[in-house]
């Protein structure tokens, strides 16, 4: 049942990485017939050391803002000379795709190059020490968002990405989570099938950066989704074909209470409005997308 | 033979760009560079050249698209001006460290502020420590036979380092000239497609971008330095090649003109070169003896050459048309007195001219020459920059 | 020996960098319980673990010792112990 691992033992990332995660399982729904390019960021860093890359197919870094870019610039050459069976698979962190590389990747999705992105999605700068991207969370402490007697946290809303990928009329936007495998790889692998750009965010908890126990990224992973906070879906030709359900909806403050990038919000009664904003987020999420009910969806995982 | 036909110089680059069958180029407009990219996108519309054509979302794109591609394995171009030849700084330091043999022009425009859309070098001289080579041109024919050339020099296995063709707006770009364009077959034999030593194929998946930690940081650089430094035979070499081909010679790391038995000679880069050698005419007629150096590959910079071509002269006079600002000279002045450095040494008067589209007459030429010969009598001369027909009126 | 032109390199270099030493606590299958579903072949960040005839076999050259296997076994046939080195 174990395929040939395209991504190698020895890289330099966290204990219970879930950016590490999140690639593993990408390139075992890509196959080996494939090109990766990153920005730079944590999973550039960790695995492209000179002579020991842990990346067991081609691989390329350029810069932090132009992963959109290079792989529309791959793709174009790869047309040219007549090899259309290799893919071509983007994936770089929320910094490098929310932020600074927001113009080269929307320059790919224009276009309309045959490129797979993905977005693993830390929310925030952890290759440089856990700075607030506009992919954080609200309310969350990070290093240049730091909680204190005149601070909640970060103070403005998440980016959503994944409308403004969908906005580009490509044919497939969806978005993901490493907590559940097998939804991302098919996802992954579904993406393969369309002609034209296609966006996948996955949510991609990292313990460092958060603040809880190496052992619990798959579990603080699958409480963004079991709360609300981060939805799953996905779409294809600028419609929402696909919701995945919550069969039990846990409040926001499971999620929350084991990470210490929260803790404030639990110290005294004045987290209390933070809370309540978030919960509301979550609510809102729930309604919005319709993400209360049975799961459709039976296997998770293997 | 080629055929001789009176052309717009974007057009000479853009058919030698044709010629050269790029599989990649990436476009996104600025003055001057627009028609080098409006004349090749004419070609893909009409069926003449086959390539991924790709109308980008900013210079950092274009140049980012072209590494994509050569990484790939593929022939890759773009080109850009001014604020736009500044805004890929960040992929061509990327482009060179990784060796990466693309080709791009340059066409030269001021930088703001002030904005100025007229030529000078101070967008192109920026790239001076990025690693690549940096080739000038004097007019449309050398713009034509040089960026044949560049895909050449960029490819060669000892070399793959990306090319910057530096080509003064508007004087080169926007001016009709006789240019002798060669047939396709001949290019072909002469520039044959790119056979990259790396490229991105699953069969033999390499990483691309690596890290360099502490332990083997300066051993790369000191890689890169050796191939550029390499390169100054191969780029003498190709261009002799050419001239056996197709019989033009425009010179190799520098051209020399009349500067055998010459007392003064000028030390200049790109389109000035035209109006110092019809200068040189006029005061050798007069009976002066001056000459002009042409530096076409600024870098690498000909350090032997320029010492070899001064070895005789009293008096260096150069012109930057850009300014090192706060050091008090211009780039090819400090370069130029760093190689003539030593005993011996002819006297380097520097000179600012043509900044931001400035014009450059013969009389000023000879104002320059005036000065020059009571420094080669014997006279002192201020050895400060002078500005080249400045209006005093305005700065005082 | 001469370094590569331009910092490219081969793939799959990484595993010089034996990281099993990183841990502090070492996860133990215990093979009665483990039927091979492979969740934790599929999770694990290190690619650490292979399915070898129906059970999870974990090479302790590179385990880091996260913990995630162990938390996400749904037979809990995975126990974390601390490492004695
Ligand atoms: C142009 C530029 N600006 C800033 C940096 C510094 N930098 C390197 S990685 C990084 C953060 C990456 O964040 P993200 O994309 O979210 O990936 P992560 O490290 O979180 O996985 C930053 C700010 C850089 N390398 N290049
Ligand atoms: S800081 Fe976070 S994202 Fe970066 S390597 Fe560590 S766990 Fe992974
Ligand atoms: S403890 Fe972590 S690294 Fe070790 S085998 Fe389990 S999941 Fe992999
Ligand atoms: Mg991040």
């Amino acid at each position: 049942m174990t395929q040939k691992e395209l991504f190698a033992s020895g890289h330099r990332g966290c204990p219970g990485c879930g950016a590490a995660m999140a690639t593993r399982m990408m390139l075992r729904a890509t196959g080996d017939d494939v090109i990766v390019v990153s920005p730079t960021g944590c999973l550039e860093t960790f695995t492209s050391m000179y002579g020991e890359s842990c990346w067991e197919v081609p691989w390329f870094h350029g810069l932090f803002e132009n992963a959109g870019a290079i792989a529309s610039g791959v793709e174009a050459a790869l047309k040219m000379q007549g090899r259309t069976d290799t893919k071509v698979v983007a994936i770089g962190g929320d910094g490098g795709t929310f932020d600074i590389g927001i113009g080269a990747l929307s320059g790919m999705l224009e276009r309309g190059h045959n490129v797979t992105y993905i977005c693993y999605d830390n929310e925030a700068y952890m290759n440089t020490g856990v700075q607030r991207s506009s992919a954080t969370t609200p309310y969350a402490s990070t290093t240049t968002s730091p909680a204190g007697s005149h601070s909640m946290g970060k103070t403005r809303p998440k980016k959503n990405l994944a409308a403004i990928a969908l906005a580009h009329d490509v044919p497939y936007v969806a978005t993901a989570s490493i907590a559940y495998p097998q939804d991302f790889m098919n996802k992954v692998k579904k993406s393969l099938t369309f002609q034209g750009s296609r966006f996948i965010h996955v949510h991609a908890p990292c313990p460092i950066g958060w603040g809880f126990d190496t052992a619990l990224t798959v579990e603080v992973g699958r409480l963004a989704v079991e709360t609300g906070l981060m939805p799953i879906w996905e779409a294809e030709y600028g419609e929402i074909t696909k919701v995945r359900k919550i069969r039990e909806v846990k409040p926001i403050e499971e999620y929350l209470k084991v990470q210490r990038r929260f803790r404030h919000l639990f110290a005294s009664d004045a987290g209390k409005k933070e809370l309540a904003a978030l919960q509301e987020l979550c609510n809102k999420n729930i309604e919005k997308m319709g993400l209360a009910g049975e799961r459709k969806v039976t296997t998770d995982v293997s | 033979m080629g055929k001789k036909a009176v052309i717009e110089g974007s057009m000479a680059i853009a058919i030698a760009v044709k010629q050269a069958r790029p599989h990649v180029i990436s476009a996104y407009p600025i003055t001057p560079q627009t028609h080098i990219m409006e004349f090749l996108a004419d070609f893909v519309a009409n069926g003449e050249l086959k390539t991924e054509y790709l109308r980008v979302d900013s210079e950092f794109s274009a140049a980012s698209v072209a590494q994509g591609a050569v990484a790939a394995g593929s022939r890759a171009y773009t080109a850009s001006a001014s604020q736009g030849l500044l805004l890929m700084t960040e992929v061509l330091y990327n482009v060179a460290g990784m060796r990466l043999p693309m080709v791009l022009t340059g066409v030269n425009r001021s930088v703001g502020t002030p904005v100025n859309i007229q030529p000078d070098h101070q967008d192109t001289v920026l790239f001076r420590d990025t690693g690549m080579i940096q080739l000038y041109v004097e007019d449309a024919q050398e713009a034509y036979d040089a960026h044949v050339q560049a895909f050449r020099i960029a490819e060669d296995r000892d070399v793959l380092l990306p090319v910057l063709v530096c080509v003064d707006g508007w004087t080169i770009s926007h001016t009709f000239e006789p240019v002798e364009v060669e047939e396709q077959e001949k290019i072909d034999a002469f520039l044959p497609p790119y056979k990259p030593l790396y490229h991105l194929d699953p069969k033999k998946p390499y990483t691309f971008g690596s890290i360099s930690i502490d332990k083997d940081l300066m051993e790369f650089r000191y890689l890169h330095e050796e191939a550029i430094q390499g390169a100054k035979a191969k780029i003498e070499a190709i261009a002799r090649e050419f001239e056996k081909t197709f019989g033009r010679y425009y010179g190799g790391l520098t051209q020399s003109y009349k500067t055998e038995d010459a007392d003064i000679v000028f030390v200049a880069m790109g389109s000035i070169i035209g109006t110092l050698k019809e200068a040189v005419d006029e005061l050798r007629a007069q009976g002066k003896k001056v000459g002009v150096l042409k530096v076409r590959s600024y870098r690498p910079f000909p350090v032997e050459e320029i010492r070899a071509a001064l070895a005789n002269a009293k008096v260096a006079c150069v012109i930057d048309r850009a300014i090192s600002i706060g050091f008090g000279a211009g780039p090819l002045t400090i370069d130029t007195q760093a190689a003539l450095y030593g005993p011996n040494a002819p006297q380097v008067l520097p000179f600012y001219a043509g900044l931001g589209g400035k014009d450059v007459e013969l009389k000023h030429v000879a104002e320059m020459v005036a000065k020059a010969e009571k420094a080669a009598a014997g006279e002192a001369v201020s050895a400060e920059p002078e500005y080249v027909n400045i209006n005093w009126n305005l700065v005082s | 020996m001469r370094l590569n032109a331009g910092a490219v390199c081969a793939g799959g270099g990484s595993y010089v960098n034996k990281t099993g030493h990183w841990r502090t606590f070492i996860p133990r299958v215990d093979t009665d319980k483990c039927n091979g579903c492979g969740i934790c072949y599929t999770y694990c960040p290190d690619s650490s673990i292979e399915i070898v005839e129906k059970t999870a076999q974990i090479d302790y050259d590179y385990c880091k010792g996260c913990g995630v296997c162990a938390h996400e076994c749904p037979r809990e046939a995975i126990a974390m112990e601390e490492e004695r080195k």
